[in-house]
C-alpha cells in the first residue's frame, strides 16, 4: 500500500529537484566535515599548515563553516522544504523551473565560496565571509526559494498551513532581513569591500546575524524538518498542536534578541547585553517545549527505537537540541560567560548543536527521504545503524574534549598564584590544550567516517533503485496509472 | 476539505488559513528584537565614549594629514616621477642621476613627517596600516585572536586597559573576534619589537615553541600598487572615515618599497596605542 501511495506522489509532485538537493547535501556533509577534521588537526599539529596560504587555518576555517552551514545545511533545507511543502499542501511546486534555478544557483554559490575563500577574499564577518558579488547572488537565489515556497502554499489544496511550513517561512523571512542588513558594504574592488558599519554597531549587527544564522537557519529551518519528518517516521500525529503554536511564536519573537549575549562585557552597552541574556534565559521554555513535543510524538511507540534506525537519529537529535538549548542560555549568563567566552567551550556548544541536533535531524530526514524518493529500501540498514553509532560517539568525544579544554582555558587565564600575580602565561594555556585538540580531531574523524559511510550507502541505494527500475516504475506511464 | 467552509476561529486559525496574513505577522514579529537592540546604538550618545571624552579621539583627523609626505618637485613645485625597476628601486643613469618618467614613473619621497604621535587619540589608519589590516582580515587572524579586552583584573594585567567602543569607531568591519586560540590583540602595539613580529610571523614556533599559529612567510614576498590602497581609502572615506586628500596622496610615499610584512607589522604596532587612557577615569559604566 505504501508503495502505491508513493507512486501517486511521484506522479503528482516535483521530486527531481528534491532528489538532487538530497544527494548534494550528503556530498557536502562529507566535504564540510572533512575540512573540519583537517583544520582541527591543524590546531593539534600546526605543521599541517605547511606554510601554504591556501590551506592555512585562517582561510580554511571559513571554508569549513560555509560548507557545513550553507552547503550541507542549505541543500538539506531546500530539499526538505520543497518536499514538505508539496506533500503538506497537496500540490506540486508553484514553479519547478524556479526550483531548478535555486538548485543551480545555490551550487554555483558554493563553488564560488570554495574558490574565493582559500584565495583570501573575505568580508571577515563570521559566517558571512563571502564577498559582495556572491552576497548579491545569495540574495537572488534565497528570494527565489522563498517566493516559490510562498506561492506553492498559496496554491495549496489543504485548508490549513501545516506547522512545519510556518517554521520554514519564519526562517526564510528572517534570513532575508539578516543577510541584507549584515552584508551592507561599500565595494572598493571587484571582490573587496568594507562593511558599511563600524565598531560597536557593526559588532551588534554581526552577532544579530551570527546568532540568528543559528537561531533561524540552523534551528527554525530544522524544526520545520522535525515537525514533518518525526511524525511521518513515527507514523503518528505530532504530540501537541498547542505546544507547537507556542513553540513557533515564542521562537519567532524571542530568538531575534539573543545576538547581544555574544558581546557580554565588551564595549557594547550593558543594557543590550543584559537584554540579550534575559531573553536567552527565557528561550529555554519554548525550546524545551519543542523538544518535548517532538519526543512525545513517539509516546506509546518507544519500541520503534529498537528497530527503526532512522528514528534513532531523529530522537537523538532532539536530545541534543534539548541539551544545547539548555547550555546556550546558561552560557549567556554574565558570570558563566565571563569564563566561557573566547574559549573552546563555545566551540563545543556549537558542535553539540551542529553535529548532534542539525546533522542528526538532517541525516534522519535524508534516510527517510531516500526510501520515499527512490522507491526502494536502503541498500544496507546495517550501515545506517553503524552510521548512527559513529555519529553519536564522534559527537560526544568532540563535545567532551571542548568542554574540558574550554573550562580549563577559562580557569587558567584567570588563575592567580599565592603572590597575587597571574599563575599562567597565555602560551602555557595553549600547550595545555594539545591533548584535547588531538581528541577533538579524533572525535571529528569518527563523525566524518560515519558521513562517508552514509554517502556510500546513499549512492548504493540510488544504484539499486536505478538497476531495479523502481523510480521508472513509480513514475509509470499514463496508461499504467489509469489501470 | 470540509472545514474550508467553516469560518476561522481566532487570529491563529486565520493565519493558518491565509499565507499572506501569516507572512505579514511573521515579518513584523521578527523585526522587533533587531530594531530594539540595534537602532538605538546609532543614536544613544552613551554608546560612544568619545561623546563624553572627546580627548580620546584625534580631533585633527581629516584636516591635518596623519603623515605629511613631501615628494620631489621641480623648480615650479610640480611633482616629479621617476623610473623604477620591478622591486620598486629607483633606476639611476651612469652619472648617478635618476631617470625621469613623467607618465609611468613613481613619486619620490624626500621627507615624511608624522603629525600624530601615539596617545594623541583615535584616528583612521595610514595607508600602510590599512594594508596590514586588509591582510589581517584576509588571513582570518580574527578567527583566533580577539581585539577586545574585558574589564576584568586578569585581563587588565595580561593585556591592559579594557577596550572602549570608540577605539574601533573607524574599524569597518569590527575585529573584536569571538575566540582566543591565541592571545588578545587589542593592546598589542609596542609590546614587542618590529623584528620579533617579523620572525614570529615567518615562523611562530621559532620564537614561541608551544605556539599553534600558522606561519606567514609569503608576506615578505608581497608588494602592492598604491592606487589599490588609495581606492580602499576613498571607499572608507565615502562611508564616513575622515581621510583628507593628503592622507590618500601619502599612500604613494608610505607604500613605496614596502612588503606585506611591513604593513602587517605597522598595523600590529598601532593596535591599542592611539588613545591615552587614564586608569583613574571611568569611561564606561
Amino acid at each position: 500500500m505504501e508503495a502505491t501511495a508513493d507512486f501517486t506522489a511521484e506522479r503528482k509532485y516535483d521530486f527531481d529537484v528534491v532528489r538532487w538537493f538530497t544527494i548534494m547535501a550528503v556530498v557536502y556533509l562529507v566535504v564540510g566535515a572533512g575540512v573540519g577534521v583537517y583544520i582541527a588537526s591543524e590546531l593539534a599539529w600546526p605543521f599541517l599548515n605547511f606554510d601554504n596560504p591556501y590551506i592555512s587555518f585562517g582561510r580554511l576555517r571559513p571554508v569549513h563553516t560555509n560548507a557545513v552551514i550553507f552547503a550541507f545545511g542549505g541543500c538539506t533545507l531546500m530539499g526538505t522544504a520543497y518536499y514538505t511543502v508539496q506533500r503538506t499542501c497537496g500540490v506540486s511546486l508553484w514553479s519547478n523551473k524556479l526550483a531548478w534555478f535555486t538548485f543551480w544557483g545555490w551550487n554555483a554559490i558554493i563553488a564560488l565560496a570554495v574558490i574565493t575563500l582559500p584565495l583570501g577574499f573575505t568580508q571577515s564577518k563570521e559566517y558571512a565571509e563571502l564577498e559582495w558579488p556572491i552576497d548579491i547572488l545569495i540574495a537572488v537565489v534565497w528570494l527565489s526559494f522563498t517566493f516559490n515556497f510562498i506561492m506553492t502554499i498559496a496554491n495549496r489544496k489543504s485548508s490549513h498551513i501545516y506547522v512545519s511550513n510556518w517554521f520554514f517561512l519564519g526562517m526564510m523571512v528572517m534570513i532575508v532581513y539578516l543577510h541584507v542588513v549584515n552584508s551592507l558594504s561599500i565595494p572598493v574592488g571587484l571582490i573587496k569591500s568594507y562593511s558599511l558599519f563600524s565598531g560597536v554597531q557593526d559588532a551588534m549587527i554581526q552577532w544579530w546575524w551570527g546568532h540568528n544564522a543559528v537561531g533561524f537557519y540552523l534551528t527554525a529551518g530544522f524544526l520545520g524538518i522535525m515537525y514533518y519528518f518525526v511524525p511521518k517516521q513515527a507514523n503518528r500525529p505530532i504530540y501537541s498542536y498547542r505546544l507547537s503554536v507556542i513553540h513557533f511564536w515564542a521562537l519567532m519573537f524571542g530568538y531575534v534578541w539573543l545576538g547581544a549575549h555574544h558581546l557580554q562585557y565588551t564595549a557594547l552597552p550593558d543594557w543590550t547585553g543584559s537584554l540579550g541574556a534575559a531573553v536567552s534565559l527565557a528561550m529555554i521554555i519554548p525550546s524545551w517545549g519543542g523538544a518535548v513535543n517532538g519526543m512525545m510524538t513517539l509516546s506509546g511507540a518507544w519500541d520503534k527505537l529498537r528497530t527503526d534506525y532512522v528514528m534513532r537519529f531523529l530522537i537523538i537529535a532532539l536530545a541534543f537540541y534539548a541539551m544545547s538549548t539548555f547550555e546556550g542560555p546558561v552560557m549567556s549568563l554574565k558570570t558563566v560567560n565571563a569564563l566561557s567566552h573566547y574559549t573552546d567551550w563555545t566551540i563545543g556548544h556549537v558542535h553539540s548543536g551542529a553535529l548532534g541536533w542539525v546533522a542528526g535531524i538532517s541525516i534522519g530526514a535524508i534516510y527517510h527521504l531516500m526510501t520515499r524518493l527512490w522507491h526502494t529500501e536502503m541498500w544496507s540498514e546495517k550501515l545506517v545503524n553503524v552510521h548512527f553509532w559513529t555519529a553519536t560517539i564522534g559527537t560526544v568525544i568532540y563535545v567532551v574534549a571542548m568542554w574540558v579544554s574550554g573550562i580549563m582555558q577559562g580557569l587558567m587565564w584567570r588563575a592567580y598564584d599565592e603572590y597575587g600575580t597571574l599563575a599562567y602565561t597565555f602560551v602555557e594555556s595553549v600547550a595545555a590544550m594539545h591533548p584535547y585538540y588531538a581528541m577533538r580531531a579524533v572525535g571529528g574523524g569518527i563523525f566524518l567516517l560515519g558521513a562517508i559511510i552514509m554517502l556510500f550507502n546513499v549512492l548504493m541505494t540510488v544504484r539499486k533503485s536505478v538497476s531495479a527500475g523502481s523510480l521508472r516504475e513509480a513514475r509509470g506511464t499514463p496508461a499504467v496509472a489509469a489501470a | 476539505m470540509a472545514d474550508k467552509n467553516t469560518p476561522p476561529k481566532g487570529l491563529q486559525e486565520r493565519m493558518e488559513r491565509n499565507i499572506w496574513g501569516l507572512l505579514i505577522v511573521v515579518a513584523i514579529v521578527l523585526s522587533v528584537g533587531g530594531i530594539v537592540e540595534i537602532v538605538p546604538l546609532f543614536y544613544l550618545k552613551s554608546t560612544e565614549e568619545a561623546n563624553r571624552f572627546p580627548e580620546i579621539v584625534w580631533q585633527e583627523a581629516g584636516t591635518t594629514p596623519i603623515v605629511s609626505v613631501k615628494y620631489e618637485t621641480d623648480a615650479d613645485g610640480n611633482a616629479l616621477r621617476f623610473k623604477t625597476d620591478d622591486q620598486g628601486n629607483f633606476l639611476k643613469k651612469d652619472n648617478g642621476e635618476l631617470v625621469h618618467d613623467p607618465k609611468r614613473g613613481v613619486l619620490r619621497t624626500v621627507e615624511t613627517t608624522w603629525n600624530w604621535k601615539p596617545g594623541d587619540g583615535i584616528r583612521p589608519y595610514t595607508a600602510l596600516e590599512l594594508w596590514g589590516r586588509d591582510i589581517y582580515q584576509r588571513e582570518g587572524c580574527y578567527l583566533c585572536h580577539s581585539q577586545q579586552v574585558r574589564p576584568f583584573r586578569d585581563e587588565r594585567e595580561r593585556y591592559g586597559h579594557y577596550s572602549l567602543a570608540s577605539e574601533s569607531m573607524f574599524d569597518h568591519p569590527f575585529q573584536w573576534g569571538s575566540k582566543r586560540t591565541g592571545p588578545d590583540m587589542a593592546r598589542l602595539g609596542g609590546k614587542y619589537s618590529d623584528e620579533w613580529h617579523r620572525q614570529h610571523l615567518r615562523d611562530p614556533r621559532a620564537v614561541v615553541p608551544e605556539s599553534v599559529m600558522p606561519g606567514y612567510p609569503w608576506l615578505d614576498e608581497e608588494d602592492i600598487n598604491p592606487r589599490k590602497m588609495q581606492r580602499h581609502m576613498k571607499g572608507l572615506r565615502a562611508i564616513g572615515v575622515p581621510y583628507s586628500d593628503a592622507d590618500i596622496d601619502a599612500a604613494t610615499g608610505l607604500l613605496h618599497g614596502k612588503t606585506g610584512m611591513d604593513a602587517m607589522v605597522a598595523y600590529l604596532q598601532v593596535l591599542g596605542t592611539m588613545a591615552k587612557l587614564d586608569p583613574g577615569v571611568v569611561y564606561r559604566e
